[in-house]
Order: C-alpha cells, then sequence, then structure tokens
C-alpha cells in the first residue's frame, strides 16, 4: 500500500537524460523554475511547454509516473485557485450569491495553476531521472564553495543520503509491521481520528525500535570503515562532464536567453 | 474444514517497470490436520504464498477458498478469516510492542473483541503452550533473547486460536539448539492438538524431521508435492534449484552407488541409522 509514494524515486531507464551529469539536471531545473515563476505571457507560456514536451519526450519515463505526484497535491491546487479565482479584486466578470470573478482573477488562478502543474512535472523528471545518490553527489560538488565558510557540506550531503536511502527500507518495514499487526486482527483503517491514533500505537513502537537499531548498526559499520568525515574522501564514481553535458549547458542557456528576449520584446 | 488455492497468480507492483510475478497460477489445497513444509530459496515466492492464505496479500488472479467460502467475496469478513488462520512473521521484532510479554499476547484476543478475563486465559494459555519461563510474563519483551522473542511471537498468534498456523521462517538468526526448541514445540503442539500447520523455510533439514508433506517452490511454482520420501527422491533436480535435500539422503545415495543393498527412502538420521544396521546385519 505504500508503493504507491514517488517522491525522490528513480525510474531505470536508457535515455539522454539519465546519463547527464547531475550537475547539468540541477541547474536546469533551477533556470527552469526561475523561467517558470517570472513568465506572465502567452507566448513565453508556449516555449515553456515546449520546453517541457521534449523533455518529457527526451526522459523515455512513462507520462503517468509523471503526473502520479500531482494527485497529492490536488487539493492544495484546488484550495489555491479558487482563493486567486474568486478573492482577486478587478473588472468584475461574473458574479453569483457572495462569490465574484474577476479578470485579473482569473488570469491569476489560471497562472498559477499552470505554474504548481509545471513545477511538479518539472522536478519529478529530475528525481525520475536521477537516481538519490547522484542527487546528493551533485549537490554536494555544486554547494562545494560553502566549506570556505564552514559550512560541512559533505557531512550534510551524507545526511542526506542516508536519509534517502532508508525511505524505501522503513517504508517496506512499516508494511511488514502492517501485516504481522493485521494478522494479529489490528486494525488501521476504520473508526475515528482517536480510534486510528491508537491503532498506530503497536506500529509506530516496532518501527522506532527498528529505526534506531538500524541507525545504530550503520553508525558501528561506518566506524568499522574508518568513516571520519569528508576530509581525504575519493569517489568511486568521481563526477565528470562529458561533451553531453557541455552541449545541455549551451542549451539551457540558450533557453534562458530566448525567454528573456521574448520578455523584453513583448 | 481446508484452504484451496485456484489458479492463484500475484504479479508485485502490476504494469509498472518494476513487475515481477511472484507467484504463477497456484493450485494448492491444504487439508485438516496436516504439517506441511513450504520449501524454496530465497525469491521462490514461498512468503509471498502464505500470505494469501489469510488475505494479507489479495492475488491478481485466481480465487482462495476457506471452508468452501470464497474469502475474496465482497460480504466475507476477512478479519475473521485472520483469527481463523494465524500467521506468524519471520522477524519477532515486528510486531512486539506493548510493555510487558503478557499484555503483548494478549493483543490479538482483544482485536478479537473478547472480554479482559477471556484475553488473560488465551494468554497465559498461549504462553503454557509455547513454554514461556512464567518469570519473563512481566518482562519487557525487547529485553528477550532471539529465540525467547520467537515464542512470545508465536504465543501472540496462539491466543487467538487459529484453525491452521502458518509459520515464515520461525528459526531464521537461531542457533541449532533454539531451532530444535522452536520446531520441537510446534511439532508437539501438532501432535497432541492435531493443529495444522503450515511451515515456511529454506532449509531441508529443518523441515525433514517433522512435517509430513512439502511443497517446493520454484518460481512462483510449486514444482513438487508430496511425503518427504517423495520430493528428495528429486535430490538431483532439487540440487539445480539451489536447494539441497538432507545429508542422509545423500549418504544413502552414495551407500547404494558403493554397493551397500539400502534403501533410499531414509530422511532422517534416525530412519537411515535403522536402515543402515538392517543391511549391515544381513
Amino acid at each position: 500500500m505504500f508503493r504507491e509514494i514517488t517522491i525522490g524515486q528513480y525510474y531505470p531507464a536508457e535515455s539522454t537524460l539519465h546519463s547527464l551529469d547531475p550537475r547539468v539536471k540541477l541547474f536546469s531545473t533551477l533556470m527552469y523554475i526561475i523561467s517558470l515563476f517570472s513568465f506572465d505571457d502567452p507566448v513565453s507560456l508556449v516555449m515553456i511547454t515546449v520546453a517541457l514536451i521534449c523533455v518529457i519526450k527526451l526522459s523515455h519515463v512513462p507520462f503517468g509516473f509523471m503526473i502520479k505526484g500531482l494527485k497529492g497535491i490536488m487539493v492544495l491546487l484546488i484550495i489555491a485557485g479558487a482563493f486567486n479565482l474568486f478573492l482577486t479584486p478587478g473588472k468584475e466578470l461574473v458574479s453569483f450569491w457572495i462569490f465574484s470573478i474577476s479578470d485579473v482573477g482569473l488570469k491569476n488562478a489560471g497562472i498559477m495553476t499552470i505554474r504548481m502543474i509545471y513545477l511538479i512535472v518539472g522536478t519529478s523528471i529530475m528525481t525520475l531521472t536521477t537516481t538519490p545518490n547522484q542527487l546528493t553527489d551533485g549537490l554536494e560538488k555544486s554547494l562545494g564553495f560553502l566549506k570556505r565558510i564552514g559550512i560541512p557540506v559533505h557531512e550534510i550531503s551524507m545526511m542526506m543520503s542516508i536519509a534517502l536511502r532508508f525511505i524505501p527500507i522503513l517504508i517496506e518495514e512499516t508494511d511488514k509491521i502492517m501485516k504481522a499487526q493485521t494478522a494479529r486482527g489490528a486494525d488501521f483503517e476504520s473508526g475515528g481520528i482517536i480510534k486510528k491514533a491508537k491503532a498506530m500505537v503497536p506500529l509506530l513502537v516496532p518501527l522506532f525500535v527498528s529505526a534506531f537499531r538500524r541507525a545504530n548498526d550503520l553508525a558501528l559499520a561506518m566506524e568499522a570503515r574508518c568513516y571520519n568525515g569528508g576530509t581525504g574522501r575519493t569517489k568511486m564514481k568521481p563526477l565528470a562532464y562529458s561533451s553531453l553535458d557541455q552541449r545541455a549547458y549551451i542549451v539551457i542557456v540558450i533557453y534562458m536567453v530566448v525567454f528573456y528576449l521574448i520578455k523584453a520584446v513583448i | 474444514m481446508s484452504l484451496i488455492l485456484d489458479h492463484v497468480t500475484y504479479k508485485y507492483s502490476s504494469g509498472t517497470a518494476y513487475e515481477i510475478k511472484a507467484l504463477d497460477d497456484v493450485c494448492l489445497t491444504i487439508n485438516d490436520g496436516e504439517f506441511v513444509g513450504v520449501i524454496g530459496h530465497t525469491g521462490s515466492g514461498k512468503s509471498t504464498l502464505v500470505q494469501h492464505m489469510n488475505g494479507l496479500i489479495k492475488a491478481t488472479e485466481g480465487h482462495i477458498y476457506y471452508n468452501g467460502q470464497d474469502i475474496y467475496d465482497s460480504d466475507y469478513d476477512i478479519k475473521d478469516l485472520r483469527t481463523q488462520v494465524g500467521m506468524v512473521f519471520q522477524y519477532p521484532e515486528h510486531q512486539l510492542f506493548e510493555t510487558t510479554v503478557f499484555e503483548d499476547v494478549c493483543f490479538g484476543p482483544k482485536n478479537q473483541g473478547l472480554d479482559k478475563k477471556e484475553q488473560t486465559l488465551r494468554a497465559y494459555e498461549a504462553l503454557g503452550l509455547v513454554k514461556m519461563d512464567e518469570k519473563l510474563f512481566l518482562a519487557s519483551p525487547f529485553e528477550l533473547s532471539g529465540g525467547q522473542k520467537r515464542r512470545a511471537a508465536i504465543a501472540g498468534v496462539l491466543a487467538m486460536k487459529p484453525a491452521i498456523l502458518i509459520l515464515d521462517e520461525p528459526t531464521a538468526g537461531l542457533d541449532p539448539k533454539g531451532r530444535d526448541d522452536i520446531l520441537g514445540m510446534i511439532a508437539d503442539m501438532h501432535e497432541k492438538r492435531g493443529d495444522t500447520v503450515v511451515l515456511v523455510s529454506h532449509s531441508m533439514e529443518d523441515v525433514a524431521n517433522y512435517v509430513d508433506r512439502i511443497i517446493v517452490m520454484d518460481q512462483g511454482k510449486p514444482v513438487y508435492d508430496g511425503t518427504p520420501k517423495e520430493v528428495f527422491a528429486h535430490y538431483k533436480e532439487l540440487e539445480k534449484m539451489g536447494l539441497a535435500a538432507p545429508q542422509v539422503t545423500y549418504v544413502m545415495n552414495d551407500l547404494k552407488a558403493a554397493g551397500f543393498d539400502v534403501n533410499c527412502d531414509a530422511t532422517t538420521v534416525a530412519e537411515a541409522k535403522k536402515e543402515i544396521i538392517r543391511c549391515f546385519a544381513k
């Protein structure tokens, strides 16, 4: 039942996007988000959409996977959309009872909904085509300059990759514990909020016990391998740019230049 | 009283890139009073198979009948099935959570809706059946040793008085003595009370000494189904599946190959001893 969680999920496939350096993908995603939040005319929207469709095609990931993440924010989208639609002052278009829709409201609601959907789809493409390990490696390397001002970049990224690595383990563990307790007649679904919260105890106690045990074992295993932080540590797969990555950087720079040219012209 | 699996197929992550066929068109009947061993190497689908038996996993295709009723019928009480078909998982750590062992064993009966007095009686009886030391009744389940945790977990399921008891690798991670204790206790219960027991394991030695029927799983299918003697006669095929027959099977077959007139049916050390003595007495 937990197999539907898609946060940070990786979809194994062979594609141009999968073989790109994670730093390129992080940079491109950042640029994409900037363009997404600064457009306000239809021509730019068309350009962003075309770029997004091209990337989707390049990723070789089924489209269904990308929009899975949208289900979770559906309620948020509808509420935010409704607020924008009904509560923005401007020239009134339609009005009934206490609600009225203005031209500005309609435009804001539309733009906001598009932004949210594009944001989720765009960032999902990044996580779907990049393994969590590549992602943290990319972050560690890109943010390496922060080390100079005393921020422990390596330690933070190590913590991130351990946390990411443990998500599937803990999900699997939760699944097993739920099964074991369901086999003893536990019921996690029916009843009011208090009954449901109480039903969580037989699930959470074994889960916490096992999480602490795993953390202890991992710390011991790391120490046994003489882990002592980032200084002097080498990588098994050091990140290196290929010609594909250089071309990708050129494409994203062209994309940003064209995007701002269009903005300046209109 | 029987459990019938009718053309059951199960796929993990159906319809995605991760799709795995864990069970492939399985037809099985578990009869009343049987002591069945389910054997297979890791990933052969044996755990998935037994989790279908009490409805924890719903088959992608096929039907399961318990006492003649289809458990996938919309009006079937699946919660009742779970108390009828008790399931003990591999790791006791996954189910122990209460402050004391005794209270933990009461969890099952409590979920059945029994009153406090009945819960206590059930728990007391179950802990007696697994031969738990009375001094440990009020200990924290987290302080117990591996073997004792296992006993507490089994008691937690026995307290619901299931008609069929399923044990998924009850001896994994135990030392030889702990393993013999647990298996002996289960065999004892089967003998004295006539319970139906399904024992999942990847160790032939474990199973050969106790069960009266073995189901060998390979790649989601039951390949052999019969008495230990019948199944171990295929010891060469079992090896190809990454399994091994008990050591006595090899000894007996080697003796026969060396020209001794022994019967290769023996599956336990005691039987083999009798057979070898018989052969040399002639």
